[in-house]
């Protein structure tokens, strides 16, 4: 867990980051989201110390960042940023191994990481390992970049615009990728972004900032429903809003299981739409539009029927409350 | 045809092993310079010895101008070091504006005739370039690099050995490659102050008006210049083969 406590940094009269305060909650993800220069890159350069804070603290499960060396804490925190920063002059082996020979991991031991690393994210091992990187396109890069952050099985990962130099298709895979490695390993995250569709994607609590102050940490539905601010409205966007709440939930979430018994089955025979479980709302909406019908079978994981969902249980929940 | 190419500093070290080991061997090449009579090939001293000598010479002042210009580079590319940057850079400039012959007659009367005055001649000519290569190998680090070796948890020292040197290395290299081809040539001025060189066989020429002893006295600090720039180029593959800064 990290606890963000008043924390401040003013370069001469200006706060580029104002008394912020802020919680994230162990193995969550939370996305910080803000125009340049809105403080969130300062804010979260002063959780791993690479900005000293002005004033105000940081807490890593409990102590005190400003306990210990800088280039120590460094150690035991993760870190991604844009373009990945990978070292040209080292394998992707040797880039990955970086921080465990830091901790003076034995050889042995950080060959397994690195291994595990590199399977975990689809790299082939005999492939990759001895690759420089400037062979890897752009995507593996990144991949390898988020595998160097995990080497040292740190219980925190930051990651400041991580994907904001990859075309959308890789973006999106990236994304994937990232919830599968928090699902996999149980870590903290915090990720700043720009993008407030990834932060919405990504984060189980979105903290909008703007000119060095929070203005709301919530979870995205609720930045949707309850904005706190006309900054936060403008930024969530209030044109499609009912759309982006749609796309929060999923349809195994809403699906109505009364009507998933021999009924449903019966009904998902002829010509029947039939969407998978963990479909956004939003998603299931355009393809019913598409298709021209009136509900939906939901299927699970399994391929089998769970649930029926009608487009006015859908139309619903997108409605202001 | 290109493996041929490629070949060619074999052929001039070839050549000139065998004029230092048997110049006499090479004396009617040399004959037609001297119509006169006088002898073809030198004959006031070991060529080898000489060369060696030379080499001797250029390889020391090198190793200090690499040592005290690469120093003085890292100093001035840290954040405590940067107000000594114009400083620094007006010193090594100053080396190497002062004209070495300046700088023997200002140090004969300190050190004395030999190769010590031709040392610090070639120590204060060779550092220009050694310096600014530097500086502007480690100023070429992209920050990203240095910010996520920062944020991976190395310290300043583990970061300057293990990501920003390495990076700088090719144009290092480089700067030390100029160096000692300039300093090669330079040393020849030595001989004026006494100091073992292939300088001697020159200014024995001049002297004797001999041109045959001017013309083995420069081509053989010519090939030395050009074999010592290969030599420089070949370890700076091996060592920096993977630096890549795309």
């Amino acid at each position: 867990m990290i606890r963000i406590e008043q924390l401040t940094k003013r370069y001469g009269a200006t706060s580029v980051v104002d008394e912020v305060s802020l919680v994230v909650e162990r193995d969550s993800i939370m996305a910080i989201v803000g125009t340049s220069g809105s403080g969130k890159s300062t804010l979260l350069r002063m959780i791993n110390r690479l900005v000293e804070p002005s004033s105000g603290r940081v807490l890593l499960n409990g102590r005190d960042t400003g306990a210990e060396p800088a280039h120590l804490l460094r150690r035991r925190i993760g870190y991604v940023i844009q373009g990945n920063g990978l070292f040209p002059h080292r394998t992707v082996a040797e880039n990955i191994a970086t921080v465990p020979r830091l901790l003076g991991w034995e050889e042995k031991r950080i060959g397994a990481r690195v291994a595990e690393l590199l399977t975990l994210l689809q790299l082939e091992t005999g492939v990759y390992a001895h690759k420089y990187p400037h062979e890897l396109s752009g995507g593996q890069q990144q991949r390898v970049g988020v595998a160097r952050a995990l080497a040292a099985e740190p219980s925190v990962l930051l990651m400041d615009e991580p994907f904001g130099a990859l075309d959308p298709i890789i973006r999106a895979k990236a994304q994937e990728d990232l919830r599968h490695i928090r699902r996999r390993f149980g870590i903290t995250i915090v990720l700043v972004t720009h993008d407030i569709e990834e932060a919405f994607r990504l984060g189980d609590r979105v903290a909008v900032m703007s000119r060095g102050h929070l203005l709301q940490c919530d979870r995205p539905a609720a930045l949707l429903t309850r904005p706190a601010d006309p900054f936060v409205t403008q930024l969530t966007g209030a044109a499609d809003r009912a759309l982006r709440l749609l796309s929060l939930t999923r349809a195994g979430d809403l699906a109505d299981p009364a009507g998933s018994g021999g009924e449903a089955v019966a009904h998902a025979g002829a010509g029947e739409v039939s969407v998978a479980a963990d479909a956004s709302l939003r998603d299931v909406l355009a393809d019913l539009m598409w298709q021209n019908a009136d509900a939906a079978v939901v299927l699970d994981a399994g391929g089998r029927p769970c649930g029926r969902l009608t487009v006015a249980a859908i139309l619903a929940q997108g409605r202001a409350r | 045809m290109r493996r041929v190419a490629a070949c060619w500093p074999l052929g001039a070290l070839a050549l000139l092993a065998a004029f230092l080991l048997a110049p006499q061997r090479f004396a009617p090449l040399f004959a037609p310079l001297n119509p006169d009579g006088a002898p073809p090939i030198y004959n006031q001293g070991n060529l080898l010895a000489l060369a060696l000598a030379h080499l001797g010479i250029v390889c020391i002042a090198a190793v200090a101008s690499t040592l005290v210009a690469v120093g003085l580079g890292i100093l001035v590319t840290r954040a405590r070091g940067a107000q000594f940057l114009p400083l620094s850079r007006t010193l090594v400039n100053f080396g190497q504006t002062f004209p070495p012959v300046a700088i023997l007659a200002l140090a004969v009367p300190l050190v004395g005739f030999g190769e010590k005055p031709t040392l610090i001649a070639l120590f204060a000519y060779g550092l220009l370039p050694i310096f600014e290569n530097t500086v502007a190998g480690l100023e070429s680090c992209p920050a990203a690099l240095l910010e996520a070796a920062s944020g991976m948890g190395m310290s300043a020292g583990q970061r300057l050995w293990s990501v920003e040197l390495p990076l700088a290395m090719p144009l290092i290299f480089e700067g030390v490659r100029l160096s000692v081809v300039i300093s090669v040539g330079t040393a020849t001025i030595g001989s004026t102050v006494a100091a073992k060189g292939l300088g001697e066989v020159i200014i024995a020429g001049l002297l004797s008006n001999n041109n045959a002893f001017v013309l083995q006295g420069g081509l053989a600090t010519g090939l030395i210049a050009i074999l010592l720039y290969e030599a420089i180029g070949l370890v700076q593959r091996r060592v920096c083969g993977a630096v890549r800064l795309d």
